[in-house]
């Protein structure tokens, strides 16, 4: 057990803390929720480029800062930005999945084109996964695309796609061959959002905001050029970036920073006799999350650890999704009954604590253990892959028909 | 920067479990667990042939100066195979005692005999943790007075080290007058603990130094008792997804029943990061001593929980046959029941943790 970074590091780490300290200034609200970036988010995600703070590794020719990959170099970056809870970049779907994509399977020129404006937050992206039919089952996808007078022809519908009522852009899954086998037939297509025949509709949640959008498509001609991979391939283009969004969902500083929160916000209010946290029922709940807050952060040094080793992070991460999003949403739910009646108050209501961040994160977060597969399909997942169990016997079933047909 | 364990502590933990594996086999467990003294000389002489009775002694007394790392390694393995020998407190908690609070003399003496298992040393500091009625130890003059409940490693002990009703440590002999020693019987019959009764009893007492070392001694015994539990968690999770993938009904083999796929990969996914939090609790003890009390109440409590649910579920997945004395599953669920209760049950050690960090006063 070796905790430390090494003196190289340290001299880094102290570059982080001199940049942050120098320049938070300028950095836009870490809450920051809204879809398109503000001017103040563009200019603070260039200068963090320009210093490699994101977009660290990406090659320069693409608008990155073209630093050699260094594990710990980014988790020190993540670690001091959280530390100071000053916003670290840009996260959207563009950046976080759109552009991994493109640098693993995309052409030089798609490369060229559409990585530099998207990092730089020019041009922003939704994602076209989600059917109401085909949610976790994604190889059900229903819209698709045929192909007349060499353009892909779109009819269908999309849903939970976030930001595209501000998008520029949307990567999307559709059916190219009917006839193929389930996930055979897929393609990975991008284009315009202002191509005639799309409609966006939001789709208000019970947080009461349009987090969401129901997204449809009549006769939405494409130029066939603008598929990322071959045709078919889309199920493989696109899974070689699922993973990165369920990393995303699990990560350990934004669980420590909403605990600090939670004792924060406990030590403040003041409830009966005395402050929340003087309630003994509550801080032992307290105490509880604060316990579980630390396993998962230990859980991710070790994760940690083995990508340094170049091993596979196994079932330590294997459950990360499941594990974080369930955490998150257990201290949401303290932070409201902590605050007893006035834990229902919302909506800019007088005596609203933390602008109903807690209320808004307590129904949202509900959403994130849905999203990116379902609490139920990662539980499969740990069985399955993780404790080698069975498998249901109708997958099992189409899995030997696929190899029949292959 | 390395999280996790080193090379020589993957191969200790490789070796005591091959020597597990050979010497303590359910059918011994079994054998031992229904006689009145549990604890089984044959594994721990061929535990002690590794080396792991002196563990935690310095070198310089005849031990081989490892850390609370390396024990947890050790503890695990003896949670996986419940193990019915005695380690938390002869093998861990008594060479700390001795290390940090002893004298030359107590030193000298026992150290090295500690490190060779000619002697073992039980503890009793059940009531710096919760004290109930009845129960509580006075000393004056030398001599002792009162009751300790649950004494650890109770059978076959030459000495007690005993905390006093202010923290203060004391070493009793076990053949002392004035000390009447009582067996209890746990759920956990591959465990010896005891009561002891001191009426007068002579004993010599550690370096008082206001409750530290009795600070120290249950933040070792908890990370211990959590690293237990880690691998008696460890064994009823393996041996859930094992039946489940042997045991067919409705045409099917169970384990690929969603149903019993969800609750073998909750526990799984409970029970992972609880290993991270036990190596993390383990290597604050000796490394990060401003962070070790906390941690090893967060580990205490939140494997406590984790590993409730672990025993039940698992347990559930075997259906009827896990509820028999056939299967032997009931000895882990047992142990890991104990590991739950002693040195404070989750919400005793939690208002300790929210004592030390100013958010209540304490017990």
């Amino acid at each position: 057990m070796d905790l430390d970074y090494g003196p190289e590091y340290d001299v880094f780490r102290k570059q982080v803390r001199a940049f942050i300290e120098a320049h938070s200034h300028l950095a836009p609200p870490s809450s920051d929720r809204a879809a398109r970036p503000s001017p103040e988010a563009v200019e603070w995600q260039r200068l963090l480029i320009e210093h490699g703070y994101t977009a660290r590794t990406i090659p320069r020719e693409y608008g990155g800062y073209g630093a050699e990959p260094d594990i710990l170099q980014s988790r020190i970056i993540a670690e001091e930005f959280a530390r100071a809870r000053v916003a670290g970049g840009l996260a959207n779907q563009g950046i976080s999945m759109f552009v991994p994509t493109l640098l693993e399977l995309g052409t030089e020129e798609q490369k060229r084109r559409w990585i530099e404006p998207t990092l730089k937050g020019d041009i922003v992206w939704c994602q076209g996964y989600s059917e109401p039919g085909a949610g976790s089952d994604l190889a059900n996808l229903k819209t698709s695309a045929h192909i007349e007078n060499g353009e892909f022809v779109i009819n269908g519908q999309k849903i939970w796609t976030s930001t595209a009522k501000q998008a520029d852009m949307i990567f999307c899954l559709v059916r190219t061959e009917p006839d193929a086998p389930k996930h055979g037939g897929i393609s990975y297509l991008i284009f315009s959002m202002d191509t005639p025949g799309i409609e966006v509709r939001p789709l208000k949640t019970m947080t009461g905001h349009a987090e969401f959008n129901e997204t449809f498509f009549t006769d939405v001609r494409v130029p066939m050029h603008q598929i990322v991979g071959q045709r078919g391939q889309g199920w493989f283009v696109a899974n070689a970036t699922l993973g990165h969004e369920r990393g995303m969902l699990g990560d350990p500083d934004a669980l420590e920073n909403r605990l600090q929160a939670l004792i924060a916000l406990m030590q403040e209010e003041r409830l009966g006799q005395g402050r929340a946290i003087d309630n003994p029922v509550l801080r032992d709940r307290l105490v509880a999350l604060q316990a579980e807050v630390a396993a998962m952060k230990y859980n991710g040094m070790r994760i940690l650890s083995n990508s340094l080793r170049g091993e596979p992070g196994g079932m330590a991460k294997m459950i990360v999704k499941l594990q974080s999003c369930e955490l998150a949403h257990q201290i949401s739910a303290l932070a409201i009954d902590a605050m007893g009646e006035l834990g229902i108050l919302y909506h800019n209501s007088p005596r609203e604590r933390d602008g109903g961040a807690w209320q808004w994160n307590y129904m949202f977060q509900l959403g994130l253990i849905i999203g990116g597969g379902t609490a139920q399909i990662q539980k499969n997942i740990i069985a399955e892959r993780g404790l080698e169990m069975p498998r249901e016997p109708k997958t099992a079933d189409m899995a030997r028909q696929k190899q029949g047909a292959v | 920067m390395d999280f996790g364990l080193s090379q020589d502590q993957q191969m200790l933990r490789d070796a005591v479990s091959r020597c597990l594996a050979d010497t303590s086999p359910l059918s011994h467990v079994r054998e031992c667990a229904e006689r009145d003294n549990p604890l089984s000389d044959q594994v721990l002489r061929a535990l002690n042939d590794l080396g792991v009775a002196g563990m935690l002694v310095p070198e310089e007394h005849g031990g081989l100066g490892m850390t609370l790392l390396d024990a947890a390694v050790v503890a695990e393995q003896l949670g996986y195979a419940v193990a019915p020998v005695p380690f938390l407190a002869s093998q861990v908690l008594a060479p700390i005692a001795l290390r940090d609070a002893g004298n030359e003399e107590q030193k000298a003496h026992w150290l090295p005999k500690i490190a060779s298992g000619e002697a073992r040393i039980g503890i009793a500091i059940s009531e710096t943790v919760e004290a109930r009625d009845g129960a509580g130890v006075t000393s004056a003059a030398g001599k002792l007075n009162g009751t300790a409940l649950f004494a650890l490693d109770f059978e076959g002990a030459d000495a007690y080290i005993v905390a006093d009703s202010g923290g203060r440590l004391h070493l009793v002999g076990a053949k002392a007058s004035g000390l009447e020693a009582i067996a209890l019987t746990t759920i956990d019959r591959t465990r010896s603990v005891g009561e002891l009764r001191f009426d007068g009893t002579a004993a010599e007492p550690l370096a008082d130094d206001g409750g530290v070392a009795t600070a120290r001694l249950r933040a070792a015994g908890r990370v211990i008792l959590a690293a237990d539990s880690l691998g008696a968690g460890q064994a009823m999770i393996e041996k859930a997804v094992d039946y489940a993938g042997q045991r067919e009904q409705f045409g099917r083999l169970i384990g690929s029943f969603q149903a019993v796929k969800h609750m073998c990969a909750e526990m799984a996914a409970r029970h992972e990061p609880c290993r991270s939090l036990v190596w993390y609790a383990a290597h604050a003890f000796d490394a990060v001593p401003n962070e070790a009390s906390l941690v090893a109440c967060h580990v205490k409590s939140h494997t406590a929980e984790v590993h409730r649910f672990v025993a039940r579920t698992s347990t559930e997945v075997h259906g009827g046959m896990g509820f028999t004395d056939l299967l032997g599953l009931h000895y882990w669920f047992k142990r890991i029941g104990f590991d739950r209760q002693v040195l404070g049950g989750p919400e005793a050690v939690r208002a300790e943790a929210a004592a030390l960090q100013g958010w209540a006063k304490a017990a």
